[in-house]
């Protein structure tokens, strides 16, 4: 039963962090981050009590209310982002090419780090998935999801090693900071203007 | 009382108060204080003896409980720190003099408070959650004031955050062949990550490419603190590193690997300064060779080379913050610090054109100047060990002395019959005689630092032996 939730948490965190690749609304890209750290929480909850579980969601969730409180009433990014490809498909097909390759690797971790093939997939595909986010743009929503990703997914793998509460907090402290320095990024520029 | 609550906590305390101070002169003024005293205190105080202050007794006890591990700061350490909230308060006194005190003091504190509190945290591999935070903290102080960030800062950032995760899994790694030294296929698994990691947080080539464009953009006092402080510190971390464990300490291909990633490093910022076109850039690729003769220093092995890694912190303090003093002013006065935009500046700003030509001189290994002495003892190590290695150095240092030859034509070069005038504010030229004054000084008499930093090495229990 565990097993199948930890695979539906996987799936899950593949439809998530496609999803933020594809979207180009900072609302849909926040709801879906939020959506992606229940995904993050179920598999980090397979190694570590269900009370420090949840600070990953409610670091999640908190990261995306301040960036969410940041964004509101912003004008809206223009689309343009590099001179990568930037249609769907091609971020479609790098997200699946992603998603193998991570899968191939995940068997290897699995049995190195001796957790499961579920929790070592869901881990590498959202490292995998932050790093591709974050070589295909250089707007600062876009950056900071993609290193929140990648944190995510560092986070899961890294949960099945160690459980001390100081790398817990100072994780959950790096997130937020790594929100607010996004909310820095978005607006200081307006916030400069305005003085 | 204990160690770190005067040195980290006190610090990230005034940090959180100063943050919404607006008068940029007593921003400055209140955390000069602050650090001198804290500077003072480490080099006066001991810790974990019991002083007597008339009746009372009072002992600074060396560590701090939290969350179950433990911030350990020991009578070892009291150099270190002294050095370190000394360079600080230098950096912070010139601040207000060029209006960046409200921009970088609050976080230019806190990240100092972050960075102490990464060397002193056991089990210490905890050490680049902290760093990771301190980058966080550096990001406010390095956003352009007049434009949207670029791509500087957020390589800076990415970069800075992929070393953590490499680092904090090679710890584990570390742990395993603790228990079990044996295992060779561990063994070179902890060392590809550990390697990858400190790639990253040291910005070697090929992920150095931050830095110049780190410098371009962001304001130039700024980013010279930043490019001081992580580096040093990213430094004495993987020190500490080679200091706990044996096996990478003796590890017959650690030299050479220091070796190739610091010529690699010099060759690359010494011949591409040559090439730029930019005064910002210059400094990136001036900090990217630094960090490359750190390497090398290092790479010389025993305590010799941990003297002379030691022995470039003071020149390397006075020539980066005279150099990025001298862009900030420079800076007021042209949209960019491009040639084209700053041509004949020195004409109207001599005091910042001398500063910054100087300071560049004296990274490129002039002699008579700070960094000279300790190029010199560099040179002669490598030209025993390596003799190849010694013409890359040369190379990386003539690129550097080609570059400051012509920011110093550029800042000359003005219209015929334009006269000399001397714009900056007093505060402005005192600052920038002193930090002139220190280059000179040092070069002339480097046995002062040698004094001072002597006994630095014994940070390292086994490296400093």
């Amino acid at each position: 039963m565990l097993e199948t939730l930890n695979w539906i948490a996987a799936f899950l965190t593949l439809g998530t962090s496609i999803g933020l690749l594809l979207s180009r609304d900072w609302r849909w890209s926040l709801a879906i981050l939020a959506t992606q750290y229940l995904g993050v929480f179920w598999l980090v909850h397979s190694h570590w009590p269900i009370s420090m579980a949840a600070v990953k969601l409610v670091t999640g969730w908190m990261v995306c209310a301040a960036l969410a409180t940041t964004l509101r009433g912003s004008i809206e990014q223009p689309a343009s982002e590099t001179a990568w490809p930037e249609g769907r498909l091609f971020r479609s097909l790098a997200g699946g090419l992603i998603a193998l390759t991570t899968f191939a690797l995940a068997q290897w971790t699995a049995s190195w780090l001796s957790i499961s093939l579920a929790v070592a997939w869901g881990s590498l595909l959202l490292m995998g998935m932050g790093l591709l986010h974050l070589g295909v743009t250089i707007q600062p929503l876009r950056v900071i999801l993609g290193l929140l990703t990648l944190l995510a997914g560092f986070e899961i793998m890294y949960a099945s090693v160690e459980s001390s509460t100081l790398v817990a907090a100072l994780l959950a402290v790096i997130n937020l900071c790594l929100a607010l320095a996004g909310a820095y990024l978005l607006s200081a520029h307006t916030m400069e203007d305005s003085k | 009382m204990s160690a770190p609550a005067i040195w980290i906590f006190l610090p990230f305390g005034l940090a959180l108060i100063l943050l919404p101070l607006r008068n940029e002169r007593l921003t400055a003024s209140l955390a000069s204080g602050v650090t001198l005293l804290l500077a003072l205190a480490a080099w006066l105080l001991p810790i974990d003896t019991a002083m007597s202050v008339g009746s009372l007794s009072i002992k600074i006890a060396s560590s701090f409980d939290i969350l179950g591990r433990r911030l350990v700061l020991t009578s070892a350490d009291r150099l270190l720190l002294a050095l370190i909230y000394a360079a600080t308060f230098f950096w912070f006194t010139a601040s207000a003099a060029i209006k960046m005190a409200h921009r970088l003091v609050p976080f230019g504190l806190g990240i100092t408070a972050l960075l102490v509190a990464s060397l002193a945290v056991e089990p210490f591999l905890y050490a680049a959650l902290l760093i990771e935070m301190a980058v966080l903290l550096a990001v406010p102080p390095l956003s352009p004031t007049d434009r949207s960030p670029g791509r500087g800062l957020f390589r800076f950032l990415i970069f800075q955050t992929l070393a953590m995760p490499f680092i904090l899994f090679s710890g584990w790694l570390l742990a395993g062949i603790e228990a079990n030294p044996g295992d060779l296929t561990l063994v070179r698994q902890a060392a590809i990550l550990l390697g990858l990691g400190f790639t990253f947080l040291l910005a070697i080539v090929p992920f150095n490419t931050w830095i110049p464009l780190l410098t371009e953009e962001s304001p130039p006092y700024s980013a010279g603190f930043i490019l001081w402080m992580f580096p040093t510190i990213a430094l004495l971390f993987g020190l500490d590193f080679l200091d706990r464990y044996t096996w990478l300490r003796t590890a017959p291909q650690l030299p050479n690997l220091l070796t190739i990633a610091g010529s690699l490093m010099l060759l690359t910022g010494g011949t591409l300064a040559a090439f730029q076109r930019h005064l910002g850039r210059l400094l990136g690729f001036a900090v990217i060779a630094e960090i490359g003769f750190s390497l090398l220093t290092i790479s010389l092995g025993g305590t010799t080379g941990l003297n002379l890694f030691f022995l470039l912190f003071v020149p390397r303090l006075f020539s980066l913050g005279t150099w990025a003093f001298s862009l900030s002013i420079l800076k007021e006065q042209a949209p960019s610090l491009r040639f084209s935009e700053v041509k004949g500046l020195g004409r109207t700003r001599p005091f910042a054109a001398y500063g910054a030509f100087l300071a560049h001189m004296s990274l490129a290994g002039l002699p008579l100047l700070a960094d000279f002495p300790i190029r010199q003892a560099l040179w002669e190590g490598l030209a025993r060990q390596t003799p190849n290695i010694a013409w890359f150095v040369l190379i990386g240092s003539l690129g550097l002395f080609t570059g400051a030859i012509r920011s110093l034509a550029v800042l000359s070069m003005a219209p015929e019959g334009t006269r000399w005038e001397v714009r900056e504010s007093w505060p402005q030229r005192i600052f920038l005689a002193l930090g002139t004054l220190a280059l000179l000084i040092l070069g002339l008499f480097p046995q002062w630092t040698t004094l001072l930093l002597a006994r630095l090495p014994s940070v390292f229990e086994h490296l400093g032996h």
